[in-house]
């Protein structure tokens, strides 16, 4: 079948630097002597912590569990003792350490019993309730967790499954080569991911860039008894982006506040659903991934790397950083980020470590002043207009930004990367995002806070109330004794009932506490909501 | 550290200023075999002006004086204003009128990227409303001229309005023909008669039509380039033609055709040239068809009924005004949204 692709508007060709990395084959790193697993390697929960310091743990065991919905298993890449369990520096943006386990390896790398499912004959709720243990996230470097896209089949209303092996961004070519090395895991995967989401219809798409891939692919699918179609999307970096190769494949735009499975489409990249065969038929859970190393190295290619594994570890087996190396960059050279040291490790999100270097990434020049060209505009794959983002962020016009769809850039840096005034507008609209972030917050707890002392006056009346009342009662009471005549008995009894009256009126005033507890509840599950949401929006972002 | 993303992909706008000013180029080759060398002083004339009157803005405005100068866009100013005014107007013309872009209309505004209008259509309707008559005495084409200055005749005349002996002004110079013809078709003369005048070229003036005709070349090659977008140049020539084909159409002994529109007074150069200026203009491409149909229209519109024998400065400018209501209602649908 000849599906028509949709034409992205916008998109870039930066050079793909891609040739460096793919002429050798996927390599063993040597296994470090000491590895450290952030709990926090996915979006969504902190998993709660399994093991003590001291205990011994075989290659593949549960670390820490997941936690409520969205969140992820860790398990020990290898066999070896915990170390210990504190805050150490991760790969993460903001450069902050945060909590992880540190496992010495015992050089054994002795696995755990593995158990295999017989999926096929597995209910289908049971087996997703099961990937909770797997540690399965969108290994494109979303990690966002696995099992909350595979809501299981015929009520899924998933009707087209996309798997992504687009890999638009530079330098990275990890999806690339495990295309071609291991298809047919990726491939018996997507079948297990088939049984379970029943779509209509599986297309694989990759960029035109990686013929081998593309033919790998369409081998190991012709073997299989679902029926998949690889289908080649031309080059032009943001294709890869979730969202955006689900509109070039199927034409259906997602809806910017919508989830792609609200459109009948569910994208995972091709080492989740390889992820997904190994759990599944092997019974080996997620210790390891394909990382790409590149730029100012000896020996450029790509290493099945045991989680944890510090960059140092992993540089070396590339052959160590060339002279004028400056900087570790993860991800892509259009996404990616900086990492704050050599030694943090390697975590599920590691899709790429570029080397860095004044040569290959040379420092921006000046910004100069904004000219309005638009290229920006014609450059951006949202159809976003750039240059009123950057001037309403510069002048903190945070609403007006936010009219003008903020919300719904992909931070990309097609805008930048074309930018003759090299203005670094990703950079702009992250900040104008926090900042619009931290004031609905701030406006969230000014609410909250008014509320309370809306409570606390009105709690304050209540009790001046009782009071009175009470006291009221007191004296009726003590007339009623002195005097014992029926007019004062009558007056007593109307005293007690209006004494009660105002009881049963306090005590319904009593009621907003809760309600005010309710409504920060409800804040609190709105907030998890938006989280929830963002991280998806991220999830897809990420996922290429 | 640096931020994402680590490579860029840019033209510089300094090289985005150099192309314009290379597709200038041919236009002036032309410009100097129709009308004589006279206009590479007023150019250079424009060029220092602009340079130090920036320089100085610049150091008054406390900002750094370099990445501006180096940008280009000084100069891209200075020769559209400079290919704007008669080419041989007094140098005092020339200094006052770069004076007005580049210090009133730019710096004063807040430097490139902050002018709401076209800095050389300021300095150039600044200079025609005060003075309309030195503004439109054109040079007689040399190709139908009875005396042609010598390069010294030219500076002479330009610096000190000293003529050589035994020459007379109005032996130099001529009514373009958007000044002919206004003058003309209000004493009732035919269209036939009028366009017998031997300042008529082929299908504008003689000579300017091939100035114009180097314009609309170097305009492409901006094309081609992608320095500018097709939206600007085709709607503005298109509303240009547009209107003056209909009016053309119903009332020919009294509305010129659209291509005698097309190639006289500024229209070519406003269309590549002028109205592309991304600074003053809009942004999404609808807004840039709405944008440059109106400047077309409203050009013929100023040229046929209004005072003055051109209107492209002033349909550049009054469309400056209405960019950002242009653009307001014109922002593209975002990925995701429904249609609104």
């Amino acid at each position: 079948m000849i599906s028509r692709l949709l034409k992205l508007n916008g998109g870039v060709h930066p050079p793909e630097h891609k040739l460096e990395s793919t002429s050798r084959g996927i390599a063993a790193v040597p296994l470090a002597q000491t590895l450290v697993l952030p709990l926090r390697q996915h979006v969504g929960n902190l998993p709660k912590i399994l093991v003590q310091p001291g205990e011994h743990v075989l290659k593949g065991q549960q670390l820490a569990e997941a936690v409520g919905s969205i969140s992820a298993a860790v398990h020990a890449p290898t066999s070896g003792v915990i170390v210990s369990i504190e805050d150490q520096l991760i790969p993460h943006p903001s450069g902050l350490p945060d909590v992880s386990i540190t496992l010495k390896a015992d050089g054994e790398d002795r696995w755990m019993e593995r158990k295999p499912v017989d999926w096929r004959n597995t209910e289908r709720l049971q087996l997703v309730a099961g990937l909770r243990e797997s540690g399965i996230v969108g290994m494109g470097g979303a990690a966002f967790p696995t099992q909350i896209k595979l809501r299981p089949g015929g009520g899924s209303g998933i009707k087209t499954l996309i798997i992504n092996g687009a890999e638009c961004e530079p330098y990275i070519t990890c999806d690339d080569v495990l295309m071609r090395e291991r298809a047919d895991e990726i491939v018996k995967g997507i079948v297990i991911a088939n049984y379970i989401l029943a779509p209509e219809r599986i297309i694989v798409g990759i960029e035109d860039n990686k013929p081998e891939a593309v033919q790998a692919m369409r081998e190991a699918c012709a073997k299989s008894d679902v029926r998949m179609d690889v289908i080649v999307v031309p080059t032009l970096y943001p294709s890869g982006d979730a969202r955006r190769l689900a509109a070039i494949l199927t034409g259906i735009e997602v809806p910017s506040d919508k989830r792609s499975s609200d459109a009948g489409l569910q994208v995972f990249n091709v080492a989740t659903m390889m992820a997904l065969y190994r759990y599944l038929e092997l019974g080996e859970t997620v210790v390891s991934r394909i990382v790409t190393v590149t730029g100012n190295v000896a020996r450029p290619g790509n290493f099945e790397v045991p989680l944890g594994t510090p960059m140092g570890t992993l540089l070396e087996a590339a052959g160590g950083t060339l002279p004028n190396t400056n900087e570790l960059i993860m991800g892509g050279p259009m996404m990616g980020f900086s990492l704050p040291s050599n030694d943090v490790p390697v975590i599920k999100a590691t899709n790429c470590i570029i080397a860095g270097a004044p040569l290959l990434f040379p420092a921006p020049p000046p910004a100069l002043a904004c000219i309005r060209c638009a290229r920006c505009a014609e450059a951006c794959p949202v159809s976003l207009q750039p240059q009123e983002l950057y001037w309403f962020a510069k002048s903190q016009n945070l609403e007006k930004a936010r009219e003008y769809n903020l919300f719904d850039c992909i931070e990309c840096g097609c805008c930048s990367y074309v930018c003759p005034s090299n203005i670094p507008l990703v950079q702009y609209y992250r900040f104008a995002k926090s900042e619009i972030i931290a004031q609905d917050k701030a406006k969230e707890a000014a609410n909250l806070a008014r509320e309370r002392n809306e409570f606390r006056l009105s709690r304050i009346e209540r009790e001046k109330q009782e009071r009175a009342a009470k006291h009221a009662q007191r004296a009726a009471g003590a007339k009623a004794e002195n005097a014992g005549d029926t007019s004062d008995a009558d007056e007593a009894k109307k005293v007690a009932i209006a004494a009660a009256m105002e009881r049963a009126k306090a005590q319904k005033e009593e009621a907003p506490p809760k309600n005010t507890d309710n409504i920060s509840e409800t804040a609190q599950a709105e907030i998890a909501a938006i989280d929830a949401r963002r991280a998806e929006q991220k999830n897809a972002e990420q996922e290429n | 550290m640096s931020t994402p993303p680590y490579v860029l992909g840019n033209t510089p706008v300094g090289t985005i200023m150099f192309k314009v000013l290379l597709a200038l180029v041919p236009g002036i080759v032309a410009y100097v075999w129709a009308f004589g060398s006279g206009i590479l002083i007023t150019l250079a004339l424009a060029s220092v002006t602009a340079l130090v009157s920036e320089a100085i803005m610049l150091k008054l405005r406390r900002r750094p004086i370099k990445p501006s100068l180096s940008d280009n866009s000084a100069l891209v100013t200075a020769w559209l204003l400079a290919l704007a005014l008669p080419p041989l107007a007094p140098w005092w013309l020339v200094v006052v009128g770069t004076l007005i872009a580049m210090v009133v209309a730019k710096q004063l505004y807040g430097g490139l990227g902050y002018n709401p209008f076209n800095p050389a259509m300021v300095g150039y309707a600044a200079l025609l409303i005060s003075f309309p008559v030195i503004m439109t005495q054109w040079p007689t084409p040399l190709e139908i001229a009875q005396i042609k200055l010598s390069f010294a005749d030219q500076l002479a005349y330009i610096f000190n309005r000293v003529l050589p002996d035994a020459v007379q002004l109005d032996a130099i110079s001529t009514a373009t023909p958007l000044d002919y013809l206004k003058t003309e078709l209000r004493l009732e003369h035919t269209m036939a008669d009028i366009h017998q005048a031997p300042v008529f070229g082929v299908f504008g003036a003689k000579g300017g039509e091939i100035v114009i005709t180097a314009y609309l070349l170097g305009g492409l090659y901006l094309m081609q380039q992608r320095i500018i977008s097709w939206h600007i140049p085709v709607a503005l020539l298109g509303g240009l033609a547009a209107i003056a084909g209909v009016f053309h159409l119903i009332d020919p002994q009294h509305y010129d055709s659209a291509l005698f529109h097309l190639f006289n007074g500024a229209a070519m150069l406003g269309a590549f040239f002028i109205a592309t200026d991304p600074v003053s203009g809009p942004t999404t491409p609808k807004g840039k068809l709405i944008f440059a149909a109106s400047i077309g229209m409203l050009t013929w519109v100023i040229r046929t009924w209004g005072g003055y024998p051109d209107g492209v400065a002033f349909a550049v400018l009054l469309m400056n005004l209405c960019v950002p209501l242009i653009d307001a209602h014109t922002q593209p649908r975002v990925f995701g949204h429904d249609k609104s």
